[in-house]
């Protein structure tokens, strides 16, 4: 189990970084997304992997599931999942706006202004 | 136990709403319960700052649960100095955008102002490093919502760049919490710093490779090259009054650099021995003299202004990366320094921007009223660059006086004077292509001399801001004392953690509560 959850957390962020590097905002927001993922699951695995086992203290029990690592990932997918529906708007609003989805700067443009005229 | 310290969290928390619910078609009770705020918020943070500055540590245990299980704000002479910062700078900035009337070019401003101000009082007050990550979230949230502020394509892009580039940051954020957590069982700082002493000589992989995450995370938010791209865009394209208060939020890096760096992973820890120190000092005189040549080769005033916040946040992590406690004086006077500075810079380059058709650094006939904002830039420049008489010019003698004593004390030397020099140079040519050249063009067409002066508010906040350059300049002697003993404590840990970890609460003693 322990080869699985790791060969995961690493192909899903090396398939993240691939896509982060891209040049169009679509690619860039699906691998922050994979990173995402990726991170939820390290963070869960931060814990220790077990199987079955209860997290609150009860008698009788030896092993126990660390409780921290779950509260942690559940706050770690909220915060991610608001981050990512506002870039994907703010990305739309952009590419709307310019008709071009390249996250790098746009070529120094000649007509005076800093475009903000809006 | 004193409430008051978690006021500057939950005062913005209930202003923001109120001001979206209850105020959302009233710009002017917008205005005044913002500015209500600010001031309560000054109130309270000088409190703080007084009841800390005798160096006692103030503990809030949030939901009275004890500190390794639950979250803890702490107040201790650093937190108080930036939470009273903030609260200055927020002030200011804020006057400035209603004086200008940016507040009103989009929705929601206000609000988000006090969001954002909101996720900076709480980074700076607490004691927890997913608690941190958390506030980290809340002030860039905000900040998202900002820096579109007023919209516009070149800012959207600017914005979508700005955003992907923290989202990456907080992700690598996430994986050093759980490589810390994974390694040690513990979040809480001042726990952690006593769990890290334990960690087994013999497999300390694990705990190396999780600090360097976590200063990777936090060189993202000071902008340390090659660390940094994000920043010039977005702090030349995002509105100029939200730019002004995004000269904290480099700091809030440099902060939480300095908290967890002299209390978690110090430099003396045999585990992270020689790690930071060797790879930051070189990065930090790298962004010192990037961001000073940056000055000097840009085309546009905002560009120009962005690099040199790079390159003053570069002379900051000079500064903190010899983490002796000299140096971490001299850093902590220069950030609060160039936190003022920056700002100004940002509201000038606005009073400029306001006046001309663009702001390339090319002769244009001369701007209504270029006698005083010229004036006010020259100043500003002057500060920012670290020349004399003002109190950039302390700062930098400070971090050279401290750097005397280093290994790598000539580089250091060399590479402070010469980007110093670089940036006199930079702020020179702007300011005489703007101002001084204009002149020989006459004023501009009668059309444009409907342009309305700089409204008084505006004048008051950049006015207020340089004076208080002014006045860290005089008071020079008493702030670097007061800074020296601020270092002082944070090389004393010991008082901070057993504040935290010893006070009773909840949980504390299993017994005790079930």
């Amino acid at each position: 189990m322990e080869f699985l959850v790791a060969s995961a957390i690493g192909i899903m962020t090396a398939v993240g970084l691939y896509l982060v590097m891209r040049l169009r905002t679509f690619p860039v927001i699906l691998g922050i997304a994979m990173l995402t993922y990726a991170v939820n699951v390290f963070l869960f695995a931060s814990g220790r992997l077990t199987i079955g086992a209860p997290p609150i203290l009860r008698k009788g029990i030896e092993t126990y599931a660390d409780p921290l690592p779950q509260a942690l990932v559940l706050t770690a997918i909220v915060i991610s999942f608001g981050m990512t529906a506002v870039v994907v708007m703010i990305a739309l609003g952009a590419y709307l706006g310019s008709d071009d989805d390249n996250v790098d700067d746009a070529p120094e443009e000649d007509t005076p202004g800093k475009g903000d005229a809006a | 136990m004193m409430h008051w310290i978690i006021a500057p969290v939950i005062l913005p928390a209930l202003l923001a709403p109120f001001i979206v619910l209850g105020a959302r078609y009233h710009i002017s009770i917008q205005r005044s319960v913002s500015i209500a705020g600010s001031l309560a918020q000054i109130a309270v943070a000088l409190g703080l700052f007084l009841g800390a500055a005798d160096g006692t540590v103030t503990l809030y245990q949030l939901g009275d649960w004890a500190a390794p299980f639950g979250i803890v704000l702490v107040g201790d002479r650093l937190s108080t100095l930036m939470v009273l910062l903030t609260a200055v700078l927020a002030l200011f900035v804020m006057l400035y955008a209603i004086g200008s009337r940016w507040d009103e070019r989009g929705r929601h401003f206000h609000a988000l102002f006090q969001f954002q101000i909101m996720g900076i009082m709480g980074a700076f007050l607490t004691g927890d490093l997913f608690n941190l990550f958390v506030f980290f979230e809340v002030l860039l949230i905000a900040s998202y919502g900002l820096m579109i502020h007023a919209g516009g394509t070149a800012r959207l892009r600017a914005g979508v760049q700005y955003v992907l580039f923290n989202l990456l940051g907080s992700t690598l954020f996430l994986f050093a919490l759980g490589a810390i957590y994974a390694e040690t069982g513990t979040l809480n700082m001042a726990d952690l710093a006593e769990r890290v002493t334990l960690v087994d000589p013999q497999a300390t992989a694990g705990i190396r490779v999780a600090s360097v995450l976590l200063l990777l995370v936090f060189a993202i938010k000071a902008a340390v090259v090659p660390l940094h791209f994000w920043l010039p865009s977005s702090y030349a394209e995002a509105p100029p009054p939200v730019a002004a208060l995004f000269a904290i939020m480099t700091k809030v890096g440099a902060y939480a650099i300095i908290r967890v760096y002299t209390m978690v992973f110090h430099p003396e820890l045999e585990a992270t021995a020689g790690l930071h120190g060797v790879w930051l000092l070189p990065a930090a005189l790298l962004s010192l003299a990037i961001g000073m040549v940056g000055v000097l080769a840009a085309r546009k005033l905002d560009r120009l202004v962005a690099f040199a916040v790079i390159g003053s946040m570069g002379m900051v992590m000079v500064s903190i990366s010899m983490f002796t406690q000299d140096s971490i004086a001299a850093a902590l006077y220069y950030m609060v320094h160039s936190t003022l500075a920056a700002a100004t810079l940002f509201l000038i380059v606005d009073l400029v921007g306001a006046r001309r058709a663009n702001l390339r650094l090319s002769a244009l006939p001369m701007i209504p009223g270029a006698a005083m904002i010229s004036g006010m830039f020259f100043m500003a420049a002057i500060a920012m660059a670290g020349l004399p008489p003002l109190s950039g010019f302390v700062g930098k003698l400070l971090i050279l006086d401290a750097a005397f004593t280093t290994p790598l004390m000539a580089w250091t030397w060399a590479i402070i004077l010469s980007a110093s020099l670089i940036s006199v140079v930079g702020f020179a040519r702007a300011g005489s292509t703007m101002f001084w050249k204009a002149k020989s063009l006459g004023h501009q067409s009668s059309a444009d001399d409907t342009v309305a002066p700089p409204a008084v508010l505006s004048l008051v906040a950049v006015g207020g801001l340089l004076s208080l350059i002014v006045v860290l300049t005089i008071f020079a002697g008493q702030v670097h004392g007061f800074m020296s003993e601020l270092s002082a404590q944070l090389f004393q840990p010991e008082p901070y953690i057993s504040t935290v970890t010893d006070t009773p609460g909840k949980l504390s003693t299993p017994k005790e509560g079930y």
